[in-house]
Protein backbone atom coordinates (compact mmCIF):
# COMPACT_ATOMS: atom_id res chain seq x y z
CA UNK A 1 0.00 0.00 0.00
CA UNK A 2 1.29 3.74 -0.73
CA UNK A 3 1.18 6.52 1.73
CA UNK A 4 -1.69 8.79 1.72
CA UNK A 5 1.25 11.28 0.76
CA UNK A 6 1.58 9.59 -2.56
CA UNK A 7 -1.52 9.63 -3.98
CA UNK A 8 -2.40 12.47 -6.63
CA UNK A 9 -5.97 13.85 -7.63
CA UNK A 10 -8.39 12.71 -9.98
CA UNK A 11 -8.62 13.83 -13.29
CA UNK A 12 -11.83 12.21 -14.30
CA UNK A 13 -14.98 10.97 -13.51
CA UNK A 14 -16.96 8.19 -14.91
CA UNK A 15 -20.91 8.88 -13.70
CA UNK A 16 -22.56 6.05 -14.69
CA UNK A 17 -26.02 7.54 -14.48
CA UNK A 18 -28.49 4.41 -14.99
CA UNK A 19 -27.69 0.24 -16.29
CA UNK A 20 -31.54 1.18 -18.21
CA UNK A 21 -30.56 1.10 -21.84
CA UNK A 22 -32.56 0.38 -25.04
CA UNK A 23 -29.57 -1.31 -26.35
CA UNK A 24 -29.35 -4.98 -25.68
CA UNK A 25 -25.19 -5.20 -27.20
CA UNK A 26 -23.52 -8.67 -27.33
CA UNK A 27 -20.27 -6.55 -26.32
CA UNK A 28 -21.86 -4.56 -23.17
CA UNK A 29 -19.21 -4.14 -20.63
CA UNK A 30 -21.77 -3.52 -18.00
CA UNK A 31 -21.92 -6.18 -15.18
CA UNK A 32 -24.16 -9.17 -15.91
CA UNK A 33 -26.43 -7.96 -12.70
CA UNK A 34 -27.69 -4.73 -13.72
CA UNK A 35 -28.53 -2.01 -10.96
CA UNK A 36 -32.47 -1.23 -10.71
CA UNK A 37 -33.98 1.71 -11.57
CA UNK A 38 -35.11 1.78 -7.59
CA UNK A 39 -31.58 1.46 -6.49
CA UNK A 40 -30.15 4.77 -8.95
CA UNK A 41 -28.42 7.80 -6.97
CA UNK A 42 -31.05 10.68 -6.93
CA UNK A 43 -30.90 14.08 -8.60
CA UNK A 44 -29.33 15.32 -5.24
CA UNK A 45 -27.26 12.96 -4.48
CA UNK A 46 -25.19 13.14 -7.92
CA UNK A 47 -25.24 17.27 -8.20
CA UNK A 48 -23.37 16.28 -4.54
CA UNK A 49 -21.13 14.07 -6.44
CA UNK A 50 -20.29 16.52 -8.95
CA UNK A 51 -19.92 19.14 -6.44
CA UNK A 52 -17.76 16.70 -4.17
CA UNK A 53 -15.49 15.99 -7.83
CA UNK A 54 -14.45 19.28 -8.66
CA UNK A 55 -13.22 20.36 -5.47
CA UNK A 56 -11.54 16.67 -5.52
CA UNK A 57 -9.48 18.15 -8.52
CA UNK A 58 -11.52 16.31 -11.34
CA UNK A 59 -11.53 18.03 -14.28
CA UNK A 60 -13.75 16.04 -16.66
CA UNK A 61 -16.89 14.22 -16.13
CA UNK A 62 -18.00 10.85 -18.97
CA UNK A 63 -21.58 10.62 -18.54
CA UNK A 64 -22.80 7.53 -19.45
CA UNK A 65 -24.86 4.09 -18.53
CA UNK A 66 -26.56 2.31 -20.18
CA UNK A 67 -28.11 5.11 -21.51
CA UNK A 68 -27.84 8.29 -19.93
CA UNK A 69 -30.62 10.05 -21.77
CA UNK A 70 -32.82 7.53 -19.91
CA UNK A 71 -32.21 10.18 -16.86
CA UNK A 72 -34.70 12.90 -17.08
CA UNK A 73 -32.23 14.49 -14.89
CA UNK A 74 -29.69 15.03 -17.05
CA UNK A 75 -29.57 18.74 -17.99
CA UNK A 76 -29.26 20.07 -14.59
CA UNK A 77 -26.48 17.52 -14.02
CA UNK A 78 -24.75 18.83 -16.63
CA UNK A 79 -24.84 22.40 -15.16
CA UNK A 80 -23.90 21.78 -12.06
CA UNK A 81 -20.94 19.85 -13.86
CA UNK A 82 -20.36 22.67 -15.89
CA UNK A 83 -20.58 25.18 -12.49
CA UNK A 84 -17.92 23.06 -10.89
CA UNK A 85 -15.42 23.82 -13.60
CA UNK A 86 -15.57 20.48 -15.23
CA UNK A 87 -15.37 19.52 -19.36
CA UNK A 88 -18.62 17.57 -19.96
CA UNK A 89 -18.59 14.56 -21.94
CA UNK A 90 -21.52 12.68 -22.70
CA UNK A 91 -21.51 9.01 -24.15
CA UNK A 92 -24.90 7.73 -25.48
CA UNK A 93 -26.49 5.49 -27.99
CA UNK A 94 -28.64 8.19 -29.35
CA UNK A 95 -31.74 6.17 -29.10
CA UNK A 96 -33.94 8.51 -27.18
CA UNK A 97 -32.63 11.89 -28.62
CA UNK A 98 -34.64 14.43 -30.62
CA UNK A 99 -33.69 17.53 -31.86
CA UNK A 100 -35.54 19.36 -28.98
CA UNK A 101 -33.30 17.10 -26.48
CA UNK A 102 -30.16 18.41 -28.24
CA UNK A 103 -30.71 21.96 -27.85
CA UNK A 104 -31.49 21.52 -24.34
CA UNK A 105 -27.84 19.42 -23.57
CA UNK A 106 -26.13 22.01 -25.64
CA UNK A 107 -27.97 25.08 -23.92
CA UNK A 108 -26.78 22.85 -20.32
CA UNK A 109 -23.49 23.29 -21.72
CA UNK A 110 -22.43 20.03 -22.68
CA UNK A 111 -18.88 20.03 -24.35
CA UNK A 112 -18.88 16.69 -26.21
CA UNK A 113 -21.15 13.84 -27.51
CA UNK A 114 -19.73 10.74 -28.17
CA UNK A 115 -22.38 8.98 -29.89
CA UNK A 116 -21.99 4.73 -30.52
CA UNK A 117 -22.64 2.91 -33.36
CA UNK A 118 -22.21 -0.78 -33.78
CA UNK A 119 -21.68 -1.42 -37.73
CA UNK A 120 -21.98 1.25 -40.88
CA UNK A 121 -24.30 -1.54 -42.30
CA UNK A 122 -28.02 -1.06 -40.91
CA UNK A 123 -28.77 -4.42 -40.44
CA UNK A 124 -25.80 -5.74 -39.08
CA UNK A 125 -25.60 -2.60 -36.68
CA UNK A 126 -29.23 -3.59 -35.83
CA UNK A 127 -28.46 -6.92 -35.24
CA UNK A 128 -25.31 -6.24 -32.96
CA UNK A 129 -27.50 -4.29 -30.99
CA UNK A 130 -30.31 -6.14 -30.74
CA UNK A 131 -33.03 -3.42 -31.62
CA UNK A 132 -33.63 -1.31 -34.27
CA UNK A 133 -31.39 1.70 -33.58
CA UNK A 134 -29.61 2.75 -36.87
CA UNK A 135 -31.53 4.93 -38.14
CA UNK A 136 -32.04 6.97 -35.03
CA UNK A 137 -28.36 6.89 -34.69
CA UNK A 138 -28.11 8.58 -38.01
CA UNK A 139 -30.68 11.20 -36.89
CA UNK A 140 -29.17 11.77 -33.93
CA UNK A 141 -25.61 12.92 -35.35
CA UNK A 142 -27.83 15.58 -37.35
CA UNK A 143 -29.14 16.55 -34.21
CA UNK A 144 -26.51 16.59 -32.10
CA UNK A 145 -24.30 18.74 -35.33
CA UNK A 146 -27.51 20.86 -35.40
CA UNK A 147 -27.01 22.39 -31.83
CA UNK A 148 -24.13 23.07 -32.49
CA UNK A 149 -22.40 20.27 -30.07
CA UNK A 150 -18.78 19.04 -31.46
CA UNK A 151 -19.67 15.03 -32.72
CA UNK A 152 -17.59 12.37 -31.57
CA UNK A 153 -18.46 8.64 -32.34
CA UNK A 154 -17.17 5.02 -30.87
CA UNK A 155 -17.62 1.50 -32.24
CA UNK A 156 -16.98 -1.55 -30.61
CA UNK A 157 -14.96 -4.16 -32.69
CA UNK A 158 -14.98 -7.27 -32.63
CA UNK A 159 -15.16 -10.30 -35.34
CA UNK A 160 -19.01 -9.16 -36.74
CA UNK A 161 -18.00 -5.72 -37.38
CA UNK A 162 -14.25 -6.15 -37.45
CA UNK A 163 -13.85 -6.13 -41.35
CA UNK A 164 -15.82 -3.03 -41.56
CA UNK A 165 -13.06 -0.45 -40.45
CA UNK A 166 -12.04 1.45 -43.18
CA UNK A 167 -16.38 1.39 -44.44
CA UNK A 168 -17.01 2.26 -40.58
CA UNK A 169 -14.37 5.68 -40.55
CA UNK A 170 -16.00 6.60 -44.04
CA UNK A 171 -19.46 6.66 -42.55
CA UNK A 172 -18.69 8.25 -39.65
CA UNK A 173 -16.44 10.98 -41.11
CA UNK A 174 -20.32 11.36 -43.86
CA UNK A 175 -22.44 11.63 -40.53
CA UNK A 176 -19.49 14.97 -39.67
CA UNK A 177 -17.55 13.10 -36.98
CA UNK A 178 -14.43 15.00 -35.26
CA UNK A 179 -12.74 12.25 -33.74
CA UNK A 180 -13.50 8.27 -34.33
CA UNK A 181 -12.78 5.78 -31.19
CA UNK A 182 -12.18 2.68 -32.61
CA UNK A 183 -12.25 0.69 -29.76
CA UNK A 184 -11.26 -3.13 -30.12
CA UNK A 185 -13.91 -5.21 -27.67
CA UNK A 186 -12.62 -5.68 -23.89
CA UNK A 187 -13.75 -8.53 -22.30
CA UNK A 188 -16.19 -7.66 -19.30
CA UNK A 189 -19.79 -8.52 -18.43
CA UNK A 190 -21.60 -9.34 -21.60
CA UNK A 191 -18.60 -9.45 -24.12
CA UNK A 192 -16.74 -12.08 -21.91
CA UNK A 193 -20.48 -14.24 -21.62
CA UNK A 194 -20.03 -13.92 -25.74
CA UNK A 195 -16.55 -13.69 -26.21
CA UNK A 196 -16.08 -17.40 -28.33
CA UNK A 197 -18.47 -15.32 -30.36
CA UNK A 198 -16.68 -12.00 -30.28
CA UNK A 199 -12.94 -12.44 -29.88
CA UNK A 200 -10.91 -11.93 -33.78
CA UNK A 201 -8.24 -13.97 -34.89
CA UNK A 202 -4.69 -12.58 -35.18
CA UNK A 203 -5.94 -12.61 -38.94
CA UNK A 204 -8.71 -11.03 -39.21
CA UNK A 205 -7.30 -8.06 -36.78
CA UNK A 206 -3.91 -7.71 -38.89
CA UNK A 207 -6.51 -6.77 -41.87
CA UNK A 208 -8.41 -4.90 -39.94
CA UNK A 209 -5.14 -2.78 -38.92
CA UNK A 210 -4.15 -2.09 -42.49
CA UNK A 211 -8.14 -0.79 -43.12
CA UNK A 212 -7.32 0.99 -39.70
CA UNK A 213 -3.89 2.76 -41.72
CA UNK A 214 -6.39 3.35 -45.27
CA UNK A 215 -8.86 4.94 -43.21
CA UNK A 216 -6.32 7.32 -41.53
CA UNK A 217 -5.27 8.05 -44.91
CA UNK A 218 -7.96 8.82 -46.40
CA UNK A 219 -9.85 10.42 -43.21
CA UNK A 220 -7.48 11.73 -41.15
CA UNK A 221 -7.24 15.42 -42.13
CA UNK A 222 -10.49 15.86 -41.15
CA UNK A 223 -11.28 13.02 -37.92
CA UNK A 224 -9.53 12.21 -35.01
CA UNK A 225 -8.60 8.09 -35.50
CA UNK A 226 -8.15 6.50 -32.16
CA UNK A 227 -7.85 2.52 -31.79
CA UNK A 228 -8.19 0.97 -28.58
CA UNK A 229 -6.06 -2.35 -28.83
CA UNK A 230 -7.19 -5.83 -28.33
CA UNK A 231 -5.64 -6.69 -25.17
CA UNK A 232 -5.85 -10.41 -25.21
CA UNK A 233 -3.21 -10.41 -28.39
CA UNK A 234 -0.94 -8.44 -27.22
CA UNK A 235 2.13 -9.93 -25.58
CA UNK A 236 1.92 -7.02 -22.41
CA UNK A 237 -1.02 -6.35 -20.58
CA UNK A 238 -2.53 -2.65 -21.29
CA UNK A 239 -1.82 -0.13 -18.45
CA UNK A 240 -5.26 -0.26 -17.42
CA UNK A 241 -6.82 3.03 -16.38
CA UNK A 242 -3.07 4.18 -16.26
CA UNK A 243 -2.70 2.63 -12.65
CA UNK A 244 -5.48 1.41 -10.04
CA UNK A 245 -6.60 4.55 -8.40
CA UNK A 246 -4.15 7.11 -10.30
CA UNK A 247 -6.42 8.80 -12.29
CA UNK A 248 -10.07 7.82 -12.01
CA UNK A 249 -12.84 7.00 -10.70
CA UNK A 250 -16.20 5.26 -11.43
CA UNK A 251 -19.14 6.03 -9.49
CA UNK A 252 -21.98 3.14 -10.63
CA UNK A 253 -25.53 4.13 -10.98
CA UNK A 254 -26.26 2.88 -7.62
CA UNK A 255 -23.83 5.26 -5.67
CA UNK A 256 -20.95 2.91 -5.48
CA UNK A 257 -17.30 4.38 -6.57
CA UNK A 258 -15.11 2.06 -8.51
CA UNK A 259 -11.71 2.25 -9.60
CA UNK A 260 -12.71 1.25 -13.07
CA UNK A 261 -15.75 0.97 -14.73
CA UNK A 262 -15.78 -3.38 -14.76
CA UNK A 263 -14.41 -3.55 -10.66
CA UNK A 264 -18.03 -4.08 -9.46
CA UNK A 265 -17.18 -7.70 -10.39
CA UNK A 266 -14.53 -8.29 -8.63
CA UNK A 267 -16.62 -10.14 -5.49
CA UNK A 268 -13.26 -9.99 -2.91
CA UNK A 269 -13.12 -6.43 -2.67
CA UNK A 270 -15.79 -3.71 -0.49
CA UNK A 271 -16.58 -0.93 -2.73
CA UNK A 272 -18.06 2.59 -0.71
CA UNK A 273 -20.99 4.21 -1.58
CA UNK A 274 -21.20 8.17 -1.78
CA UNK A 275 -24.56 7.80 0.12
CA UNK A 276 -22.31 6.97 3.33
CA UNK A 277 -19.16 8.66 2.54
CA UNK A 278 -17.38 11.64 0.95
CA UNK A 279 -15.34 11.30 -2.73
CA UNK A 280 -12.51 12.82 -1.35
CA UNK A 281 -12.08 10.01 1.61
CA UNK A 282 -12.94 7.12 -0.76
CA UNK A 283 -10.31 8.31 -3.07
CA UNK A 284 -8.17 8.87 -0.76
CA UNK A 285 -8.60 6.48 2.39
CA UNK A 286 -10.49 3.59 0.92
CA UNK A 287 -9.02 0.01 0.80
CA UNK A 288 -10.53 -0.35 -2.09
CA UNK A 289 -8.89 2.48 -3.95
CA UNK A 290 -5.79 1.27 -1.99
CA UNK A 291 -5.59 -2.20 -2.81
CA UNK A 292 -3.66 -2.29 -5.73
CA UNK A 293 -2.20 1.71 -5.87
CA UNK A 294 1.96 1.55 -6.24
CA UNK A 295 3.55 -1.63 -6.68
CA UNK A 296 3.75 -3.47 -2.91
CA UNK A 297 0.95 -5.68 -3.71
CA UNK A 298 2.21 -7.11 -6.83
CA UNK A 299 3.39 -10.92 -7.17
CA UNK A 300 5.67 -12.35 -9.73
CA UNK A 301 6.57 -12.22 -12.38
CA UNK A 302 5.18 -8.33 -11.73
CA UNK A 303 7.31 -7.82 -8.62
CA UNK A 304 10.77 -8.13 -10.40
CA UNK A 305 9.64 -6.36 -13.63
CA UNK A 306 11.01 -4.39 -15.44
CA UNK A 307 7.75 -3.36 -16.78
CA UNK A 308 6.14 -2.78 -13.82
CA UNK A 309 5.72 1.11 -13.87
CA UNK A 310 4.48 0.72 -17.65
CA UNK A 311 1.45 -1.37 -16.76
CA UNK A 312 1.16 -1.54 -13.64
CA UNK A 313 0.79 -5.20 -13.88
CA UNK A 314 -2.38 -4.76 -16.47
CA UNK A 315 -6.35 -5.16 -15.96
CA UNK A 316 -7.58 -6.06 -11.80
CA UNK A 317 -10.60 -6.82 -13.02
CA UNK A 318 -8.81 -9.21 -15.94
CA UNK A 319 -6.80 -11.05 -13.44
CA UNK A 320 -10.07 -11.88 -11.28
CA UNK A 321 -12.12 -13.01 -14.02
CA UNK A 322 -9.70 -15.03 -15.55
CA UNK A 323 -7.62 -15.80 -12.91
CA UNK A 324 -9.96 -15.61 -9.79
CA UNK A 325 -8.40 -13.85 -8.06
CA UNK A 326 -7.55 -9.55 -8.75
CA UNK A 327 -4.13 -9.45 -7.12
CA UNK A 328 -2.49 -11.58 -9.64
CA UNK A 329 -0.93 -10.43 -12.88
CA UNK A 330 -3.03 -9.43 -15.83
CA UNK A 331 -3.46 -13.25 -17.43
CA UNK A 332 -2.59 -11.28 -21.00
CA UNK A 333 1.16 -10.83 -20.23
CA UNK A 334 2.91 -13.88 -21.44
CA UNK A 335 4.79 -14.13 -18.32
CA UNK A 336 1.58 -14.54 -16.36
CA UNK A 337 1.56 -18.10 -15.08
CA UNK A 338 -2.21 -17.99 -16.20
CA UNK A 339 -1.49 -17.03 -19.87
CA UNK A 340 -2.62 -20.28 -21.43
CA UNK A 341 -5.81 -19.12 -20.46
CA UNK A 342 -5.90 -16.32 -23.09
CA UNK A 343 -3.53 -18.20 -25.40
CA UNK A 344 -5.67 -20.74 -25.84
CA UNK A 345 -8.98 -18.75 -26.24
CA UNK A 346 -7.23 -16.27 -28.97
CA UNK A 347 -5.43 -19.28 -31.03
CA UNK A 348 -8.71 -21.08 -30.49
CA UNK A 349 -11.35 -18.23 -32.44
CA UNK A 350 -12.73 -18.37 -34.69
CA UNK A 351 -12.73 -22.25 -34.84
CA UNK A 352 -14.37 -22.70 -31.73
CA UNK A 353 -17.84 -24.33 -31.23
CA UNK A 354 -20.17 -22.10 -30.16
CA UNK A 355 -23.46 -21.30 -28.80
CA UNK A 356 -25.58 -18.45 -29.67
CA UNK A 357 -25.35 -15.01 -28.63
CA UNK A 358 -26.68 -13.71 -25.31
CA UNK A 359 -27.95 -10.11 -25.85
CA UNK A 360 -27.48 -8.06 -22.98
CA UNK A 361 -30.71 -7.42 -21.33
CA UNK A 362 -32.37 -3.87 -21.31
CA UNK A 363 -32.68 -3.11 -17.42
CA UNK A 364 -36.16 -1.57 -18.32
CA UNK A 365 -37.71 -4.98 -16.77
CA UNK A 366 -34.91 -5.72 -13.67
CA UNK B 1 2.69 23.51 -38.42
CA UNK B 2 4.69 26.77 -39.46
CA UNK B 3 4.72 29.51 -36.86
CA UNK B 4 1.55 31.97 -36.43
CA UNK B 5 2.10 35.71 -38.17
CA UNK B 6 1.98 38.72 -35.79
CA UNK B 7 -1.12 39.08 -36.97
CA UNK B 8 -2.63 35.89 -36.59
CA UNK B 9 -5.47 35.57 -33.59
CA UNK B 10 -4.61 32.22 -31.82
CA UNK B 11 -8.21 30.52 -30.39
CA UNK B 12 -8.19 27.84 -28.05
CA UNK B 13 -9.69 24.88 -30.79
CA UNK B 14 -13.37 23.85 -30.05
CA UNK B 15 -14.14 22.02 -27.66
CA UNK B 16 -10.99 22.14 -25.53
CA UNK B 17 -11.18 24.91 -22.20
CA UNK B 18 -8.73 26.23 -19.51
CA UNK B 19 -9.22 25.31 -16.00
CA UNK B 20 -7.68 26.87 -13.19
CA UNK B 21 -7.08 23.66 -10.56
CA UNK B 22 -7.37 25.18 -7.24
CA UNK B 23 -7.01 21.97 -6.04
CA UNK B 24 -3.13 21.39 -8.06
CA UNK B 25 -2.90 24.97 -8.48
CA UNK B 26 -1.90 24.80 -12.26
CA UNK B 27 -4.11 25.29 -14.90
CA UNK B 28 -5.19 22.69 -16.88
CA UNK B 29 -6.34 21.93 -20.87
CA UNK B 30 -9.90 20.14 -20.81
CA UNK B 31 -10.00 18.15 -24.21
CA UNK B 32 -12.57 15.46 -25.08
CA UNK B 33 -10.59 12.23 -23.82
CA UNK B 34 -7.81 13.87 -21.79
CA UNK B 35 -6.17 16.92 -19.62
CA UNK B 36 -3.35 18.81 -19.88
CA UNK B 37 -1.14 19.61 -17.00
CA UNK B 38 0.07 22.84 -17.70
CA UNK B 39 3.36 24.41 -17.19
CA UNK B 40 2.69 28.42 -15.80
CA UNK B 41 4.41 29.92 -18.81
CA UNK B 42 2.23 27.64 -21.09
CA UNK B 43 -1.35 28.32 -19.66
CA UNK B 44 -0.46 32.14 -19.38
CA UNK B 45 0.16 32.05 -23.04
CA UNK B 46 -2.95 30.36 -23.83
CA UNK B 47 -5.16 32.25 -21.26
CA UNK B 48 -4.30 34.95 -24.09
CA UNK B 49 -5.52 32.83 -26.64
CA UNK B 50 -8.77 34.26 -27.05
CA UNK B 51 -9.54 34.68 -30.70
CA UNK B 52 -9.38 38.18 -30.39
CA UNK B 53 -6.33 39.40 -29.34
CA UNK B 54 -3.74 39.01 -31.51
CA UNK B 55 -0.21 37.31 -31.66
CA UNK B 56 2.03 40.75 -31.55
CA UNK B 57 -0.72 41.67 -28.95
CA UNK B 58 0.20 38.79 -26.78
CA UNK B 59 3.95 38.99 -26.52
CA UNK B 60 3.04 42.69 -25.83
CA UNK B 61 1.21 41.75 -22.59
CA UNK B 62 3.60 39.05 -21.85
CA UNK B 63 6.38 41.21 -21.94
CA UNK B 64 4.49 43.67 -19.63
CA UNK B 65 4.23 41.65 -17.13
CA UNK B 66 7.93 40.05 -17.00
CA UNK B 67 9.84 43.51 -18.17
CA UNK B 68 13.14 43.10 -19.67
CA UNK B 69 12.33 39.97 -21.18
CA UNK B 70 12.57 38.90 -25.29
CA UNK B 71 9.31 36.38 -25.19
CA UNK B 72 8.63 36.59 -29.20
CA UNK B 73 10.63 33.33 -30.18
CA UNK B 74 9.54 31.56 -27.19
CA UNK B 75 6.05 32.10 -27.95
CA UNK B 76 5.94 31.70 -31.57
CA UNK B 77 7.29 28.14 -30.83
CA UNK B 78 5.10 27.42 -27.96
CA UNK B 79 2.31 28.41 -30.02
CA UNK B 80 3.16 26.15 -32.79
CA UNK B 81 3.69 23.19 -30.83
CA UNK B 82 0.22 24.16 -29.35
CA UNK B 83 -1.43 23.79 -33.08
CA UNK B 84 0.48 20.77 -34.06
CA UNK B 85 -1.30 18.92 -30.62
CA UNK B 86 -4.21 20.05 -32.19
CA UNK B 87 -4.71 22.64 -28.61
CA UNK B 88 -5.25 25.68 -31.11
CA UNK B 89 -7.43 26.27 -33.95
CA UNK B 90 -5.22 26.86 -37.69
CA UNK B 91 -3.68 29.68 -38.35
CA UNK B 92 -5.57 31.63 -40.87
CA UNK B 93 -2.36 33.57 -41.95
CA UNK B 94 -2.27 32.10 -45.35
CA UNK B 95 -5.51 34.49 -46.46
CA UNK B 96 -4.49 37.27 -48.22
CA UNK B 97 -6.17 40.55 -47.38
CA UNK B 98 -5.55 43.51 -48.62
Amino acid sequence: MVGAMDIGYPYALTAELTHRCPLRCVYCSNPLELERREAELTTDEWLDVLDQAGRLGVAQVHFTGGEPLARADLEPLIRKAREAGLFVNLITSGVGLTAKRAQQLADAGVDSVQLSVQASVPELSDFIAGTRAFERKRQAAVWIREAGIPLHMNAVLHRLNLQLVEELAEMCASWGAERLELANAQYYGWALRNRSLLLPSREELREAEEALRRAKERFGHRMELIWVIPDYHEEYPKPCMGGWGRWSMTVSPDGRVLPCTAASEIRTLQFENVKRRDLAWIWRESPSFNAFRGSDWMPEPCRSCERKELDFGGCRCQAYLLAGDAGQTDPVCHRSPHHRLVAETVSGAPKQAAGGFTWRTTGENL
Amino acid sequence: MKQPALSDRPKLRRPARLKYDPARETELLLLPERVVRLNPSAGAILRLCDGERSVAAIIERLERNYPGSDLKGDVLEFLATAADKGWLEPWTSVTLTP
